[in-house]
């Protein structure tokens, strides 16, 4: 059977309207993964050394002020310089589609905007890390 | 109970019978709060209220049908659209252009390092700088958003917590440097910390020196500036995450209680302050929960502060309050629908007795309002003030049966909520183990599970989904990098241009007064004067305080 799911949730930045991480973290536990919730006012630095040490395979961030330019880009790079570029950035706010396809292309995955629900984001991690699992094995 | 008289108990029953024979089209029938609603009231319903007693007169205890004698007839509530963008000239543009289009006070929303102590230039203010908010890190930034607008003669609302002292003396200092006395000055600084760790999260220190910080700015206003709301107790925070509308007229009322009890505790009598404390609600989406939640307020405040604290001033017994309308009611689909859902917020805003308004714009769950879109928010409340007609008796619903119940149920459950915080031992216990949190994520779970079950509904969202809505594509308003560069550069110019001794005086002082007793504020104000950063004073404070860490929970 496979491993269940490791997924960090987490909110860069200074924002503290927690409410979609939370929600989002609970619909993961109850979908069966494992979820570390590592809170509010993470720094980028913060975020990919905890989704290291907890060796995830999925970070999901929540950024609704307007930040998410750099924040996203940031955790991505700083995963990839700790050898971890195989984790998954993927997470949602208040952002642009335009700035959506713009993170697309420096390497997060898909992110979700309001109106997103829980089982398209749920569908949405559980088949983009079998992929990267398969991707991996076959490697 | 009254006994029913035979004639309508036989009414009663023939349209029970006929009523459990009668279909039902297809819905959950609850509010946004999860709460069955009954098919019908009748009076028997509410036959256990003391019409004298429970809901009496506008003006008199118990305040159910309006903190004054006249309401709207002597004076229309307070339009207050809530802005700040950029930098500190960009929003004094912006509140030019809001004064001149007839809004009558201003009400600041700073960005997230201001919220959160940090100075434009500090790296962890990156990315951020003026982005929800404007920037505001010494005096010289105060002195430019209020530049040409004379703080005597309006009143302004300022949205800061955790820093809420320190930027109050940058705005009473602007002030006296404008030539205004500080009895002048009317307005209200959101100052209510309790909520920042039950909802919000945009605290600095630990709960005990935050407290500590906000009865000083009790005191001074009551003792200095008469004129100011030193605290808005806020539950349109904890809505906005998720709570009920029960959970956030309990949870407000209870932080309420717990300020008086602070300052109570300081030494201040409860007449002394009471009567300038504030209240802050959000309106959602449910018209009449919303309303019954607003008169419920009122009567359970009027209650506990005579009946509990022994106030006796009038004012110390109402409950007056700003409301907002739900930015979390707001779809990204379909936005111009916006503007319809925040008209019947406003309405029950207005129904409901509140004191000031802000409606949101259509355009916020994509970024800040544009110029266009907030205007059509303010235009909303100018329509029904004067076209409408509800302003022009008090408490229209009153009598009402079915508003009537829900408002002794909201009174009802808000009094079974304060009862399980006292075992808890009290609001800052109670929020140190996480209690509030964890209530508010279970019922903002709970509402998102049932949204994607149908059993709530949002138009453009889980029904009548268009895949396509580009015909109500709005622009946006963007705020570029370059307001984080001049920011930056204009925090290196005044840190080369001011007296570097009085500012280290300053921040000596505010260090001494912070490890003793004394008020802080006069400590403050001279900091300010000395064009002291925010950073600069909030980094003493975290050297004398401490800082804070929620309990991780979801």
């Amino acid at each position: 059977m496979d491993q269940p799911i490791r997924v960090l949730v987490a909110k860069p930045g200074l924002d503290g309207h927690d409410r979609g991480a939370k929600v989002v973290a609970a619909a993961l536990r109850d979908a069966g993964m494992e979820v570390i919730y590592g809170g509010l006012h993470q720094t980028p630095e913060a975020i990919a050394e905890m989704a290291v040490q907890e060796d995830v395979e999925v970070v999901g961030l929540s950024v609704l002020s307007g930040a998410h330019m750099h924040q996203f880009p940031r955790v991505v790079e700083l995963l990839a310089a700790a050898g971890a570029g195989h984790v998954l950035v993927t997470g949602g706010g208040i952002i642009p589609a335009e700035d959506m396809a713009e993170l697309a292309r420096r390497g997060t995955g898909r992110l979700f905007g309001p109106g997103a629900t829980l089982r398209e984001l749920v569908d949405y991690i559980r088949e983009e890390v079998g992929r990267r699992r398969t991707a991996a094995r076959s490697d | 109970m009254t006994s029913r008289t035979t004639a309508p108990a036989s009414l009663f029953d023939r349209w029970s019978e006929a009523w459990s024979k009668a279909g039902q089209r297809d819905a959950a029938f609850e509010t946004v709060s999860s709460a069955p609603v009954r098919p019908l009231v009748t009076p028997q319903d509410v036959a256990g209220t003391d019409w004298e007693r429970d809901i009496g007169f506008p003006g008199q205890f118990p305040y159910t049908r309006g903190p004054y004698v006249s309401m709207y007839r002597g004076k229309l509530w307070t339009m207050r659209q809530f802005s700040g963008f950029g930098s500190a000239s960009d929003t004094n543009a912006r509140y030019k252009y809001l004064l001149e289009h007839g809004q009558d006070g201003l009400s600041v929303a700073f960005d997230l390092p201001t919220l959160m102590g940090y100075d434009a230039d500090h790296p962890r203010s990156a990315g951020e700088v003026g982005r929800c908010g404007v920037a505001v890190s010494s005096l010289r930034d105060m002195e430019v958003l209020f530049d040409g607008i004379a703080l005597k003669d309006i009143t302004t609302s300022m949205t800061i917590n955790s820093p809420a002292a320190i930027i109050w003396a940058m705005y009473l200092v602007t002030a006296q440097k404008q030539g205004a006395r500080l009895d002048q000055l009317g307005g209200t600084t959101q100052n209510d910390i309790l909520k920042e760790y039950i909802a919000q999260k945009e605290y600095i220190f630990p709960p005990q020196p935050s407290m500590r910080l906000v009865v000083d700015t009790m005191e001074f206003a009551a003792r200095h500036v008469p004129r100011w709301h030193a605290i808005s107790v806020s539950g349109y925070h904890i809505r906005e995450a998720g709570s009920t509308a029960a959970q956030e007229l309990a949870f407000t009322l209870a932080d309420g209680f717990a300020y008086v009890e602070a300052a109570l505790a300081r030494g201040l009598q409860v007449d002394e302050f009471a009567p300038r404390l504030s209240f802050f609600f959000n309106s959602h989406v449910d018209f009449f929960e919303e309303i019954a939640k607003f008169r419920a307020a009122r009567r359970i405040w009027a209650r506990r502060m005579r009946d509990r604290y022994g106030a006796r001033d009038a004012r110390s017994q109402t409950l007056r309050f700003h409301t907002q309308t739900a930015g979390c009611s707001l779809t990204a689909q379909q936005p111009l629908n916006n503007i319809v859902r925040t008209t019947w917020e406003a309405l029950a805003g207005v129904l409901g007795g509140t004191q000031s308004l802000h409606t949101n714009s259509m355009d916020e769950t994509l970024a800040l309002p544009t110029e266009l879109a907030v205007k059509v928010a303010l235009r909303t409340q100018q329509l029904i003030a004067y076209e409408s007609g509800v302003a022009n008796t008090i408490d229209p619903l009153a009598g009402s049966w079915f508003v009537e119940d829900l408002t002794n149920r909201m009174e009802a459950e808000a009094n079974a909520i304060f009862a399980r915080i006292d075992e808890l031992g009290g609001v800052v216990p109670a929020l140190e183990q996480g209690w509030f949190q964890r209530e508010i994520g279970k019922a903002a779970y709970k509402y998102q599970r049932e949204l994607e079950a149908g059993r709530q509904v949002i138009v453009g969202v889980n029904k009548f989904v268009e895949e396509d809505d580009a015909d109500q594509k709005l622009e946006v308003l963007k705020i570029t990098e370059q307001t984080e560069k001049d920011c930056v550069a204009g925090l290196a110019a005044l840190r080369r241009e001011r007296s570097e001794a009085k500012v280290r005086a300053a921040l000596e002082r505010i260090r001494g007064d912070a490890g003793s007793s004394v008020n802080l504020m006069p400590a403050f104000m001279q900091a300010a004067e000395s064009y002291a950063t925010l950073g600069e004073m909030v980094d003493v404070l975290r050297g004398a305080f401490g800082t804070w860490r929620e309990p991780s929970v979801f």
